[in-house]
């Protein structure tokens, strides 16, 4: 080795393992809380090198909303195989017919804020103390306040006016009992680095991010693809285009784009020259101005 | 397009809305096309509503809903941008005396500092008190902005003048690099374009002297420190006699046939292999997250310091420390608090205020030990057992402690060895 800095990217992987294996040391029962999308991925993908020989030392947990696509679930059920990592399903479905939650009604109804209480159920009955997740400040205005290191009260409730000062790399997981943490390994990565860190280390993704053909409807100014949960209304038409999805959320709010990025090395050409944000083709953001600040004080990812 | 050696360059800003900082940050992400076209639209339309004319730069930092509808920054907030030749975080953070703790929080990762000065106004106390944490917090590098330039018909001699006063104080800091850089936030004057109104400035604009200035060695890569973070036990099909200390170098340069001292215990070994995340490595330096054998089996375990022999931290448990309080509840002397340092955790007791600082004077107060929220004081610490330090201006990491509240389990302060 020639040069002694690392670079960017480099520099951000050592940040996210040296956060990963804090986790380990800090909490008890740590959970990596894994959508299927790709930031949930690379984070597995970073715990893989930050134990390497050791086996991932945490289970994986899907918060479920029933409205999946059909290839995320797939996705998921291969890696955990592979990885020999335990899985822990929160279902919504379970949720609803429970009586804890009810659907929402109406044309644009999702399930989106159910998965607050799902969530929380589940952190509550596997007795989780820290659920690590793939969020990043640059996705959204509320996330770059985010803590590394973020404290839920034992109702599982974010107060972002209140949160503990985090300097140097000295993180403090210290709670009481029926509190937790969430902790963001990968605050500090862009849309830009996750993708180039993909394209670098070769990791697989579903193949829903890569242009491929779809029958669509246009709504909310992105192409929702259709499904067996998502209603069509009478002046809305069904087109096939293809299309690839950005991020990976519930089926019938994930918008995706016209594109012919079918390879990693396209992709990442076409992110570079994108000039919407990634969450733009999120219909759950767009309720209001502060509408991921809402949903995060009660609990959500 | 070859990104391989670009650096991740960290840089805070300090000021109120009212040097135009929101503005020189919308100013950069703007400039350097980093923002996106919906959220254009979003402050656009904001803008609107607002009555003012045209974009309102300020708007892209704004965050929280209390926030939004203040004006005002609470509390840090990331922002990332990147240019071809870097990466950028900037910790925005938030001015007022008020919020020290968050200043303090924000310079503590930064490589840069941006303190901003009101070219109208000249340099201020407020000004005083960034440069004054900018030092206490060793930011490598200090740029001075002295902004609004275009209120002060872009004068070589308004520029000059603060210059010298900036230079007059900041002479008994301890800042290692300053820079003064004349721009206009809200007309885009030397940030990411050159200024076309100040033709008399020959350096750089800021973009490009964040792009370019060295800041490999903000690290220190002469000291090997490596505080093992955990214990690596596979107990799989070959590797079963595998036994990995993971961690993340806290300085220097580790080679496979170094002879090193785990301390405290004092034991000494050979490093026998390096595992990085792209493989096994010859050497690894700060700040590599890696694990590392030794040929000898010793007991070694979470919070102990791997470093090379002879070249030793001080172990001990007498800290002399600048103790920044970050909390409401103020400091209680002979209380039992939980130290932080490195991987290293241990109980802790505040001995003695020495003195307090004056944040607006920078002067020392000897006869007040009543120290609260955003205080910042010169501390005697006693840990139960030794820690393993270094001074802060020698190492960052190494050098710098957080306090908890063992009732609260809150941050309570942050500490740089002396």
């Amino acid at each position: 080795m020639s040069k002694y800095f690392l670079n960017y990217l480099e520099e951000l992987e050592a940040e996210a393992i040296y956060v990963l294996r804090e986790v380990w040391a800090q909490f008890q029962n740590p959970v990596i809380l894994f959508s299927g999308g790709k930031d949930s991925i690379v984070l597995t993908h970073l715990a893989k090198k930050a134990f390497f020989p050791s086996k991932i030392p945490f289970a994986l947990m899907h918060i479920d909303t029933g409205h999946n696509f059909p290839e995320t679930i797939a996705f998921r059920d291969q890696l955990i195989d592979s990885l020999g990592a335990r899985l822990i399903v929160g279902s919504v479905e379970d949720s609803i017919n429970q009586g804890r939650v009810a659907e929402e009604q109406g044309k644009n109804a999702t399930r989106n804020a159910l998965q607050i209480t799902t969530l929380l159920d589940a952190i509550e009955e596997n007795q989780i103390d820290c659920a690590i997740g793939g969020g990043r400040r640059d996705e959204e205005k509320a996330r770059a306040k985010e803590r590394f290191f973020s404290h839920r009260d034992d109702f599982g409730q974010w107060d972002p006016k209140n949160q503990r000062p985090e300097l140097w790399n000295l993180f403090n997981g210290k709670h009481f009992e029926g509190e937790h943490f969430r902790v963001f390994p990968i605050s500090n990565w862009t849309e830009m680095d996750v993708w180039n860190y993909i394209r670098r280390e070769k990791i697989e993704i579903p193949s829903l991010y890569m242009a491929h053909e779809r029958d669509v409807v246009w709504r909310n100014n992105s192409w929702i693809p259709t499904s067996d949960f998502l209603s069509i209304n009478e002046d809305e038409a069904i087109f096939n285009k293809r299309v690839r999805f950005r991020t990976l959320g519930d089926i019938t709010i994930t918008g995706g784009i016209e594109s012919e990025a079918d390879t990693l090395e396209k992709i990442v050409q076409e992110v570079a020259a994108m000039r919407h944000t990634e969450r733009g083709n999120r219909t759950d953001d767009k309720r209001s101005e502060t509408a991921m600040e809402d949903r995060k004080k009660q609990g959500y990812f | 397009m070859s990104l391989d050696n670009n650096q991740l360059l960290r840089f805070t800003t300090a000021g109120s809305v009212d040097d135009g900082k929101s503005t020189l940050i919308g100013r950069l992400l703007y400039d350097s096309k980093s923002i996106f076209e919906d959220q254009l639209e979003a402050v656009e339309n904001t803008s609107r509503k607002k009555g003012h004319d045209g974009v309102d730069l300020a708007l892209f930092t704004d965050g929280l809903r209390d926030e939004r509808a203040q004006g005002i920054t609470i509390d840090v907030a990331y922002r990332y941008f990147t240019t071809p030749r870097r990466k950028f975080i900037i910790a925005d953070t938030p001015g007022h005396i008020q919020y020290t703790r968050n200043m303090v929080t924000g310079a503590s990762t930064a490589n840069a500092a941006i303190i901003l000065i009101d070219a109208r106004h000249g340099v201020i106390e407020q000004t005083k008190r960034h440069a004054f944490i900018a030092s206490l917090l060793q930011i490598p590098h200090v740029i001075v902005c002295v902004n609004k330039m275009d209120l002060v018909d872009f004068s070589p001699a308004v520029f000059e003048k603060i210059v010298g006063e900036f230079e007059e104080f900041a002479s008994k800091m301890l800042i290692m690099d300053i820079r003064f850089i004349p721009i206009s936030a809200l007309l885009g004057d030397n940030v990411v374009n050159r200024s076309v109104n100040m033709d008399w400035y020959a350096d750089a604009p800021l973009l490009h002297t964040l792009e370019t200035m060295h800041i490999s060695s903000d690290i220190n890569k002469v000291d090997m420190r490596f505080p093992v973070q955990s214990i690596l036990r596979p107990q799989r099909d070959h590797f079963r006699d595998f036994r990995g200390y993971a961690g993340r170098i806290a300085g220097g340069v580790i080679r496979v046939g170094d002879n090193v001292t785990v301390m405290p215990s004092g034991f000494k070994s050979k490093v026998k292999s390096i595992q990085a995340p792209a493989g096994n490595l010859e050497e690894a330096f700060a700040p590599m997250s890696i694990s590392v054998t030794l040929d000898d089996d010793i007991d070694i375990s979470r919070g102990d310091m791997i470093v090379r022999e002879n070249n030793n931290p001080s172990a001990t448990q007498d800290l002399e420390v600048m103790l920044c309080w970050l909390h409401n509840k103020s400091a209680r002397p002979r209380t039992k608090y939980t130290i932080r340092h490195t991987t290293n955790e241990q109980k802790a007791m505040i001995r003695e205020i020495i003195y307090k600082i004056d944040i607006n004077t920078l002067g020392r107060i000897t006869d007040d030990n009543e120290i609260g929220m955003n205080d910042i004081c010169k501390a005697k610490i006693r840990t139960t057992k030794p820690l393993m330090v270094d001074p802060y201006r020698v190492n960052r990491s190494t050098g710098s402690v957080i306090l908890i509240d063992e009732s609260t389990n809150e941050t309570v302060a942050a500490g740089m060895i002396v």
